[in-house]
């Protein structure tokens, strides 16, 4: 029902490249990039995998607030609003040109990116708050675990 | 308007302290009609076996084997015997039916249990429910409804624990939203616990799909009726369990289940009354000014209703939030003058714990936590720290994350401030020494405050709101256990059982002893006695058969299909 630590991390790879690499598969080719279809999923798939590596480093600062809570819980509504700090720390550093692959982005292209990363975030929401329970009866109680 | 009570009505400051003298309303005597029209008769201590509710289902459950020659009841020579060869049984006169798992207790605990077996592909003819209930629900709609939570009310349990899906999914608010077509629910279980209260589901809600789920899994194919008396090992391997079916029903005293497999699900072992107020029932036979809230005691809203009158409520957890509701929705219902005394034990005064990271919500008295257990013990932090613990640091978490709490929710916080700004709800920190009945005949309970002052406290009824629960040696099956199977006890005192919630000690042969629920508490695993925690049992429970061929594990290709037939409600 909550995830522990270990879980969370698990969870949050699982779950951005697996849900939100499908989402991103089937978005992408209509996002207003401004290049090829080749180059268009480049993009998305490095936002992608950025948006999980830095999602690994949020995990260890959420776990660390959580520590002040005496349930040791994370309400639904905090990993739904958590896109706010998220999407602005990656889109922070690709307008800096941080991202390695993308070099600083256009208007449209910072559109491109919120539809992308904001699709992609409501889906695992969605996802790992309802119909991941049916797919496997274990995670819940294994603290969001795979392995 | 002015407090009955003379002296500081230490609550009206919000807090509590000395200057409370209780007295009767206006200073004048008031006879009780001695127990009126009321029952007089001593209501069980074991409410589990009293239910008013009628069945809603008319269960056909398995007929009982014909008897095998002599007596059919136990002889002395088995009542000694730790271990039993399949002789001993035939010599008595019993007879033997073979079925590899048996549950024992036919409540939620043995119906979560059985709903898991039966989704691992388990046929209905290789389970026996052992129980003298006609329905899972019954106990547990009969103790939420004399405490106060009608089917239309909200039981306190999360969203996705569903004893009648083991996906949780869709949540009970899901369900809710689509049923009621409003976004209501779904709104509060997303916003929750910052912005609206946990979203908790009406307990008649919980009832319809328990019901749905027991047709759907052929619960009442499985059900024998009767009360378990004992359950031995065998000689070979495996259990004998002893049926005692009811009166008539069956050729024989005594039924015995040959089984691989024994599943003890039986609940509390029964309701433990405070010292005091078992004192004073026994010593005047007074079922009736001393009531407690798992007991039916609807007569003393009757009586509040006809008159004013003083309710003392002990204990501070969610019992007593519900009792206090009914009390207060009837004085704000009905316009009634009720004056509420709520004593407790340990009067929490704001959040408390011993350092910042163990730190829960409290005040006005009471310790604030949305659910029996911090959200984390079903699958968070706490339920993988305290799997790791032994002993003593194991009972020392407990007692970390324990104490009597009840959920902050806004109608009840309104409700207690409108009572204490108008001096109708008054709270106290003490221990009753003594409960009497006074010259007017109404209760008097000597009750040693906070700062050591002693007062008495006068009140028409007193409603115990502890909960206590008796040792698990009360229950009778549980006991023979100890004495006879080497079931011991765990750092809390309670059942022994391994992370598989496998009884320790107790394996026979090829044969396995399970036990889940209340009687467990102090396990690898807290939650227990929650939806929710039956659930992380027959899980485990699960698994371990299905780890030993009983069963199908169930992955993600069974749950998926499984959870499709569930959503079609289709018969398995």
């Amino acid at each position: 029902m909550l995830p522990t630590l270990w879980g969370r991390i698990q969870s949050r790879i699982v779950f951005t490249l697996v849900i939100g690499g499908l989402v991103t598969l089937f978005v992408t080719p209509v996002l207003p990039l401004g290049t090829g279809i080749g180059g268009k999923y480049r993009i998305a798939y490095t936002v992608l995998v950025t948006v999980t590596v830095l999602g690994v480093l949020w995990e260890l600062l959420y776990h660390f607030l959580m520590q002040w809570r005496w349930e040791k819980d994370w309400p639904t509504l905090f990993g739904l609003l958590t896109f706010i700090n998220e999407g602005l720390l990656v889109w922070a550093l690709l307008l800096t040109g941080a991202v390695p692959g993308i070099a600083g982005l256009s208007g449209l292209q910072s559109l491109s990116y919120w539809i992308l990363f904001i699709l992609v975030w409501m889906a695992v929401w969605i996802f790992a708050n309802g119909s991941m329970r049916v797919f496997s009866i274990h995670w819940r109680f294994r603290g969001g675990r795979f392995v | 308007m002015s407090s009955p009570y003379p002296g500081q009505t230490p609550n009206s400051a919000g807090g509590v302290g000395p200057g409370y003298a209780g007295g009767p309303v206006n200073g004048g005597a008031r006879h009780l009609p001695p127990t009126s029209v009321y029952p007089t008769s001593p209501p069980s201590q074991q409410p589990q076996a009293q239910y008013a509710t009628p069945v809603r289902t008319a269960p056909q459950q398995q007929g009982y084997p014909a008897g095998g020659g002599g007596a059919g009841d136990l002889t002395p020579e088995l009542l000694h015997t730790d271990v039993w060869s399949d002789q001993l049984v035939a010599a008595a006169g019993i007879p033997i039916v073979d079925v590899p798992f048996v549950t024992i207790g036919g409540g939620i605990g043995s119906f979560v249990t059985v709903d898991y077996l039966r989704i691992a592909g388990v046929p209905t003819e290789n389970i026996r429910i052992l129980s003298n209930i006609d329905t899972p629900w019954q106990p547990y709609q009969y103790l939420t409804r004399v405490s106060q939570i009608p089917r239309p009310e909200r039981i306190r349990s999360d969203s996705a624990s569903r004893p009648d899906n083991i996906w949780g999914f869709p949540s009970y608010a899901m369900e809710e939203s689509l049923k009621d077509k409003s976004l209501k629910a779904a709104w509060q279980v997303l916003v929750e616990p910052m912005f609206a209260d946990f979203y908790t589901p009406r307990a008649g809600m919980v009832f319809e799909n328990l019901e749905r789920e027991a047709k759907r899994i052929r619960w009442w194919d499985m059900l024998v009726k009767g009360q378990v008396r004992m359950v031995r090992r065998r000689h070979g391997g495996g259990y004998f369990t002893i049926l005692t079916p009811p009166d008539g029903a069956a050729q024989t005293k005594r039924v015995a289940y040959r089984s691989q497999y024994v599943h003890v699900g039986v609940g509390y072992p029964g309701l433990k009354f405070l010292p005091e107020l078992q004192e004073f029932r026994t010593k005047h036979q007074d079922f009736h000014h001393v009531v407690n809230a798992y007991e039916d005691h609807e007569h003393v809203y009757t009586f509040l209703k006809s008159r004013p009158g003083t309710a003392l409520v002990r204990g501070g957890g969610i019992v007593a939030s519900r009792v206090l509701q009914r009390l207060m929705d009837d004085r704000e219902k009905y316009g009634l003058q009720t004056q509420i005394v709520h004593l407790f034990r340990t009067y929490v005064r704001g959040p408390h714990g011993k350092n910042a990271w163990l730190r829960r919500p409290g005040g006005n008295g009471f310790a604030y936590q949305g659910f029996n257990y911090p959200k984390s013990v079903w699958g968070g932090q706490l339920k993988a720290k305290i799997r790791k613990l032994e002993g003593a640091e194991r009972a020392e978490a407990y007692k970390e994350m324990g104490g009597t709490n009840t959920p902050w929710r806004r109608r009840w916080q309104a409700q207690m401030d409108a009572g204490r700004a108008q001096n109708w709800y008054h709270t106290l920190e003490g221990t009753a020494e003594a409960v009497n009945i006074g010259p007017d005949g109404r209760t008097i309970s000597r009750v040693k405050l906070g700062n050591g002052q002693v007062t008495d406290i006068s009140a028409d009824f007193i409603i115990d709101c502890t909960g206590l629960e008796a040792d698990i040696r009360e229950h009778r099956l549980l006991a023979d256990l100890m004495d006879h199977t080497n079931v011991g006890r765990n750092p809390v005192g309670r059942l022994d059982v391994e992370r598989t919630f496998e009884l320790k000690n107790t394996a026979n042969g090829e044969g396995r002893m399970y036990a889940s629920g209340s009687p467990t508490l102090g396990g690898y695993f807290p939650g227990v006695d929650t939806f929710l925690g039956l659930q992380v049992a027959a899980q485990e429970i699960a698994d371990d058969l299905a780890r030993r061929g009983f069963c199908k594990r169930i992955g993600p290709g069974r749950s998926v299909s499984q959870w499709l037939k569930w959503a079609r409600n289709q018969q398995i």
